[in-house]
């Protein structure tokens, strides 16, 4: 499932990050702010009017993702397989 | 003896312009969220081997692989890209000792350029709060360069730093291997950092009420209605302190000095027309007490995500958010925030708009005017109404930013993606000094304004409007005769559909080149014009009984869009880099100003 499929407060580890296109800045930059295969996520929160930003817990770190960033991102629930 | 150029590097909000600011004994600006520096910016210090130091501070970036123009520059500096300046002899490398999963991952980045380097853990206060251990020596060996705790905020706090600086640091023996990056961190990690929590708890329990959907709104709505109510009635008993202190001065001039041309300059020019920007000081005061408060505890970039949905709507990135909060200061800086903005077009976009965000430069003209016609009154005995126009007049000008951005987009067709990717930081207490500080600057900055631009430009509006004196036998009011009077008269034919009176048309001229000078200029202008009584003194009244409220509000409505700062223009010129962009935002700012006033100046007619 991708990130933004979490539930609210969900724990996953991140399995792929996808790139949308050969150039793509933001799968880049996800990878530089530590969403890279093996790393513990968290859905912490989501915005007040819809589903949109989320927040999104990825070390130490707490990140604001709008849906178009976080579907690049491949999770895997604790206790799902693959 | 040659000097050291040493740069600071590291991810946003670690601490760098702190830090940077110790060391130099600079006041850059600092504040809790990603993105404050945009500009590179130099400093000196002298170490305690008598070297001399060039201390470069940069924009906070978390790759080499910029994707806005602010990292651009930071990366730009380091790589020595740069025509005028050659690449610094040492990097100091800024990461937070309570982030490290993030920031070590630039800090090897940075590391395999092979470079003399130097890492300063900052904010080792903080990591002791929350219990988190790192083993400076073990750090310092694994990755091969000398490594110094820092406190940026602590008085003395950079100590260690600048004995490293005495010390020659040679470039890295680059034995760290080009794998997996992650992995790396992952690995220095475990050898050298212990944390009972990977987060703070205190940050998790505010977030959990701050982004609440319910909760998180509702108290971003009394934030913000608390500050506009402030203005209004904290500031009222100083005010009338020190419009009482300046009547009280105008009087005993009139006394003291004969009447003629000096008396006048003096006392309907200084003391009237300057004197009546200075009694807006206390609110500007207040008004920054809240920005710098809401600046420096981390709040900002949450109001960001609350209210993200609504930028998104109108084809904004979340990112523009924080250049347009700042542009509530001074459009100025909040245009060279956009920096931080990675897509180009969202970047103009968000330049376009700045100017739409109510500066505080426009407080004066608001408040002496809701001041004038609208009545102190209780609103379900809870608001002042006053603070309750006032904070329409804001909200005017911020939903019609979303509405122009809303049509931009749809101009240009715009499908492209709109990226948020924002750290939300840590909440920090806001440090009573920093703010005390920083409130003294804006008073100084205020003061200067006063005492330089409006002063200089409130004694030429006297001028024009003192002479030509009339010839013996004119019949009407001397000012008329003046030249002030004239161009005022000619001016009128074209804001007279928007209910502009002469003396509000000759107002607006000097007015281009500071805001607040458009109340000085209509203050010395009615000084001048009216009797030689005490009332002159005192605009309000005056413009209470001079004025219809349909006048009053058209130019409350034209002061929310003109475009009549020509520094912001400049800078957005510098910016953009575009004359059209430039002349584009001044036509449409004005095109929406006079429909405005036109639109509220008819409608009050009728109305009232
Ligand atoms: N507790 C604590 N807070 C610090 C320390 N250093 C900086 N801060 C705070 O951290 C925040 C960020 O500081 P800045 O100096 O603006 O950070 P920066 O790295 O220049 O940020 P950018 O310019 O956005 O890249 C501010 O709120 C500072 O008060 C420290 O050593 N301890
Ligand atoms: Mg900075």
């Amino acid at each position: 499932m991708r990130l933004h499929e979490l539930p609210r407060g969900g724990r996953a580890v991140i399995t792929a990050i996808y790139e949308l296109s050969a150039e793509d800045v933001i799968a880049r930059r996800l990878m530089e702010l530590g969403f890279v295969p093996g790393e513990p996520v968290r859905l912490l929160a989501t915005g007040p009017l819809s589903a949109e930003p989320l927040l999104v817990q990825v070390g130490s770190t707490r990140f604001a993702l709008r849906i178009a960033e976080a579907s690049r991102i491949e999770v895997a629930m604790e206790g799902e397989s693959g | 003896m040659t000097t050291l150029r040493v740069a600071l590097v590291g991810n946003p909000n670690c601490g760098k312009t702190a830090l940077f600011n110790q060391l130099t004994g600079s006041r850059q600006k600092v504040a809790n969220y990603a993105g404050v520096t945009v500009e590179r910016k130099e400093g000196h210090l002298t170490t305690a081997a008598h070297h001399d130091v060039l201390v470069v501070d940069l924009p906070g970036a978390y790759s080499l692989a910029a994707t806005s123009p602010d990292e651009a520059v930071t990366r730009d500096v380091i790589l020595g890209r740069r025509a005028d300046e050659p690449s610094p002899d040492l990097l100091v490398c800024v990461a937070d000792a309570t982030n490290l999963r993030l920031h070590l991952r630039f800090v090897l980045e940075l590391l395999a350029l092979g470079r003399p380097m130097v890492l300063a853990l900052n904010m080792v206060d903080e990591a002791q709060r929350r219990g988190i251990h790192i083993d400076r020596a073990a750090l310092q060996l694994a990755l091969g360069i000398p490594v110094v705790e820092t406190v940026a905020v602590r008085r003395g706090g950079a100590m260690a730093l600048i004995k490293q600086l005495d010390l020659a640091v040679p470039p890295p023996q680059s034995h760290i291997a080009t794998q997996d990056i992650h992995a790396q961190v992952r690995t220095l990690l475990q050898q050298t950092v212990s944390m009972p929590r990977v987060t703070d708890r205190r940050d998790e329990v505010i977030d959990r009420i701050v982004l609440h959907p319910v909760w998180g709104l509702v108290l971003l709505a009394a934030v913000l209605f608390l500050m506009f109510q402030a203005v209004f009635s904290w500031a009222a008993p100083l005010m009338d302190a020190i419009e009482a202190t300046l009547q009280a001065s105008g009087q005993a001039l009139r006394h003291v000095l004969p009447e003629g041309a000096l008396r006048s300059l003096l006392v309907d020019g200084v003391i009237a027309g300057a004197g009546s920007v200075l009694v807006f000081l206390p609110q500007i005061i207040i008004l920054f007490l809240f920005i710098l408060v809401l600046e420096q505890s981390g709040y900002l970039p949450r109001a960001a995500f609350l209210l993200d949905r609504i930028m998104m709507t109108a084809g904004l990135t979340g990112r523009s958010f924080i250049p347009l909060l700042s542009s509530f200061a001074c459009a100025i800086p909040g245009v060279m925030a956009t920096r931080t903005i990675q897509n180009p077009r969202d970047r103009l976009v968000t330049i376009m708009i700045a100017p739409l965000m109510t500066c505080s430069a426009r407080l004066p003209v608001y408040a002496l005017l809701i001041g004038a016609f609208i009545p102190q009154r209780s609103v379900l005995g809870l608001f002042n109404l006053q603070g309750l126009v006032l904070f329409m007049l804001y909200l005017a000008g911020i939903l019609s930013a979303l509405l122009v951005a809303a049509v931009l987009k749809k101009l240009r067709h715009d499908t492209s993606e709109h990226a948020l990717l924002l750290e939300l930081p840590s909440y920090r207490l806001p440090n009573v000094r920093d703010l005390a500080l920083g409130l003294w600057e804006r008073a100084t900055i205020f003061l200067h304004r006063v005492g330089g631009i409006i002063l200089s430009l409130t004694i030429l509006l006297w001028f024009l409007s003192s002479y030509p004196a009339p010839p013996a036998g004119f019949s009407g009011a001397a000012i008329d005769y003046s030249m002030a009077g004239r161009i005022g008269h000619l001016l009128q034919v074209v804001f007279a559909p928007i209910g502009f009176n002469w003396q509000i048309s000759i107002a607006l001229i000097p007015g281009l080149a500071a805001r607040e000078v458009a109340v000085s200029s209509l203050a010395t202008v009615y000084a001048i014009s009216g009797s030689d009584t005490a009332a002159a003194e005192q605009l309000v009244p005056i413009l209470a009984s001079q004025w219809s409220l349909a006048t009053g509000l058209s130019l409350l409505a034209w002061y929310v869009f003109a475009p009549q700062c020509l520094s912001t223009l400049a800078v957005i010129r510098r910016e953009t880099n575009s004359w059209r962009s430039t002349a584009l935002c001044a036509g449409y700012l004005f095109a929406l100003a006079y429909v405005a006033s036109l639109v509220t100046y008819q409608v009050a007619r009728v109305l009232w």
